[in-house]
């Protein structure tokens, strides 16, 4: 079944140059960049959360976000979900340049087509009230459906669309009296309610147990296949991405290191971070690797950064220029682009780091 | 056998600082005994006592561990799994209590210690590493400090021995002597898991808990970790039950898994024979709930429903409302934990071993029910 959305995917090809009207692209981000100012009045130093990030959202397909924590997956999704403004960059939804057309905050066609699903479901439903107001809210702010009957309609419809049954009963009960899996079926419930084309899902299985998780992935799938939503799947859990993600990018330090079709990503990864992040994995059919290099350390402190590939400091095959700036986008292979010195110096056009810098202040 | 023991314990050992252990409290087995299992657990049973009724959060759990062997113990939560961890070590907060069964370690009976003997049994004999090393950590402390107080607070050792150990420790795990006057806030989160690591380490322990060691750490850090414990295994001996949803990741370090489900162990085998040839419907459907990294991608099912409120746990077998291959006894009789192959236990009535004799069936039955 997700062997022909890919067939289809590979159709559309990857274009991040692809324009506005007739765009394959639900979403579009250009250099996207976000700073957070730290420090006081007279040290004033600039977290670098993202750091120029570009990459495509297409039509109907799951685009998986991976990274250690802190690489910046979360802050990408808020930043699409339009919480938190970046420093710079461009949000092409639908071709349409949201930050320029609705620089201020979102409009509300705008947060009704997109919607995000949080990590802890035990924390992002009110607990005072019950299922039914929760799903009632957005119905009611958005002003989809109108009528008291039709809501209630509206809000069984959704139950069930997300697999809690009979929504007759399910609606009426409490957070607390459901489980981790039921909560963050309701939580999808919640986003969907307002029938938005593109979900932003941060992490939304990694607080639930094993068992129940593949139930949600393959709710994701399915409402990816039946209702067309396009996901933005953002997970530290590669092989999860490999399962519903149609294409997986692979963020480190706030930078989007490298992109290719879920399957290829893993077969054949390009960037040494990937390499190392796939090494990582546990592998029941290996057992643990001991004897091979394990490169030590962690995620380099974001507070100004030094100029260059921010995987430098652990990278075995660090060279002079690596240092120096942080090499443009490389495309290696149809829908497969990696931002490394070994592959390529990149597109200097792509690479959007000194308009970045230069709207920093 | 399950002399009954009500214990409510309040200490706890990560605060090292206690007052020093009375000398020649009973002695423990240390490595030399090869043959006797360092532990034995015998039909555990640790209720959580609430105003709507006991919660049996560990119901009849027996394992063995030996000298030098990695256990494994993998569920859900609230599967019991910490809860039996912290029976072991006895520190078990209020509303839970150890209702039945007995832990062996060596010949002492842990659960008739007194203060003073859990004083010295606890880190001497076995330690524990937490899972949140930001909170298993003092932050207005030292790492040394931390490590040195452990020391200090165990043997007759002058602060600057102790801090000399301190020093040794963290080279052993592999943090830089250098870094023993830093507060854990300036340590990485890697680092830190290793602080604590070195805390667990400071009495050479036979048997080392560790509860979900490495859960709050990212996939490479937490690949580092894992090469390091198995590293120091291999060069000091101890042994390991080690805690962790993650059944991908027991594969690797352990040699026997056992499955927990809803407080019971249904399954218990070698790690790769649990691995290619898993027998209980639960550990099946856990197998089929990750994805895998290599190979076709297949759609997976994973487990349908969610785990048993255990105040009402179901009859017969608790896993039978989720089970694919129920029949119509696992709603009946519970199955008895039976080695149906070579080393490999299971509970599960798949398994003729596992249903008890008719004559019993009666009886089990209303022991379900009780």
């Amino acid at each position: 079944m997700s062997s022909s959305t890919i067939d289809t995917a590979t159709a559309t090809a990857a274009s991040t140059t692809a324009d506005a009207t007739g765009t394959p692209n639900v979403m579009e981000i250009r250099n996207l960049t976000k700073r957070f100012p730290v420090g006081g009045l007279f040290d004033k130093r600039e977290v670098h959360a993202l750091e120029d990030v570009s990459f495509t959202i297409p039509r109907g397909q799951v685009v998986a976000l991976v990274g250690e924590s802190g690489s910046g997956k979360s802050t990408t999704a808020r930043v699409l979900a339009r919480l938190i403004q970046p420093t710079s960059g461009q949000i092409l939804y639908q071709g349409r340049d949201i930050l320029k057309e609705e620089p201020r905050r979102a409009s509300l066609h705008y947060r009704n087509e997109v919607q995000m699903v949080f990590q802890d479901p035990f924390g992002s439903l009110n607990p005072a009230h019950p299922v039914k107001y929760l799903l009632e809210r957005p119905l009611k702010i958005h002003k989809t459906v109108h009528g008291s009957d039709a809501i209630q309609r509206r809000v069984e419809e959704l139950l069930d669309t997300v697999g809690l049954r009979p929504g007759s009963e399910v609606k009426e009960k409490f957070p607390y009296e459901l489980s981790g899996g039921q909560r963050q079926r309701v939580a999808f419930a919640r986003a969907l309610a307002v029938e938005p084309k593109v979900l932003l899902a941060d992490e939304p299985v990694s607080m639930l147990d094993v068992s129940i998780r593949v139930g949600v992935l393959n709710l994701m799938e399915r409402l990816k296949e039946d209702n067309g939503i396009s996901f933005l799947y953002i997970t530290h859990d590669i092989a999860s991405a490999r399962y519903i993600g149609d294409q997986t990018n692979v963020m480190y330090a706030g930078r989007m290191v490298e992109s290719a079709e879920s399957r290829e990503l893993i077969d054949a990864p390009a960037h040494p971070y990937t390499k190392l992040l796939l090494s990582a994995v546990p592998n029941p059919h290996a057992g643990l690797r001991t004897d091979e290099h394990i490169s030590r350390g962690e995620i380099p402190s974001l507070v100004n950064p030094p100029a260059g590939c921010p995987f430098a400091p652990r990278c075995p095959h660090v060279m002079p220029e690596c240092r120096e700036a942080m090499p443009g986008i490389t495309h290696i292979g149809p829908r497969h682009w990696v931002r490394c010195y070994l592959h390529g110096k990149g597109d200097a056009s792509i690479d959007g780091t000194s308009a970045a810098a230069t709207a920093a202040d | 056998m399950a002399s009954t023991t009500t214990t409510t314990t309040t200490t706890t050992p990560t605060s090292a600082a206690q007052p020093r252990p009375a000398e020649g409290a009973a002695s423990s087995p240390r490595r030399s005994d090869h043959a006797a299992p360092l532990i034995r657990v015998q039909d555990l049973k640790v209720e959580y006592l609430s105003s709507r009724g006991p919660v049996r959060a560990v119901d009849g759990v027996s394992f063995q561990l030996k000298p030098g062997e990695v256990l494994g113990l993998a569920g859900e939560s609230g599967s019991g799994k910490s809860t039996i961890a912290q029976a072991i070590l006895r520190i078990l907060q209020p509303p839970a209590v150890i209702t039945g069964g007995s832990v062996l370690f060596g010949d002492q009976d842990v659960l008739s210690m007194s203060d003073e003997e859990l004083l010295a049994f606890r880190w001497r004999d076995v330690s524990m590493v937490f899972q949140s090393a930001m909170n298993a950590l003092n932050p207005v402390m030292t790492v040394g400090m931390q490590i040195a107080d452990v020391i200090m607070a165990h043997e007759h050792v002058s602060r600057s021995q102790a801090l000399a150990r301190a020093r040794e420790l963290l080279e052993i795990v592999g943090i830089e002597a250098n870094r023993i006057d830093s507060y854990p806030h300036q340590l990485s989160g890697g680092m830190r898991q290793r602080a604590v690591i070195a805390i667990a380490l400071a009495l050479r322990p036979p048997l080392m808990i560790m509860d979900e060691p490495t859960t709050a750490l990212d996939v490479v850090v937490q690949k580092e970790i894992l090469a390091q414990i198995t590293e120091l295994r291999e060069q000091l001996g101890f042994s390991i039950i080690f805690i962790t949803h993650d059944l991908s990741l027991l594969v690797e370090i352990a040699d026997r898994i056992a499955i927990m489900y809803a407080g019971q162990i249904v399954e218990l085998a070698p790690a790769r024979e649990l691995f290619t040839n898993p027998l209980h419907p639960y550990t099946q459907g856990l197998m089929s709930s990750f994805p895998a990294l290599t190979g076709p991608r297949v759609k997976l099912t994973g487990i349908a429903g969610s785990p048993p409120d255990l105040r009402t746990p179901p009859s017969g077998c608790r896993f039978h409302p989720r089970c694919s291959k129920r029949m119509d006894i696992c709603s009946q009789v519970v199955p008895q934990f039976a080695e149906v192959r070579p080393e490999h236990w299971v509970s599960c009535h798949l398994f003729p071993e596992s249903t008890p004799p008719l004559a019993n069936a009666r009886r089990a039955a209303e022991g379900a029910t009780r």
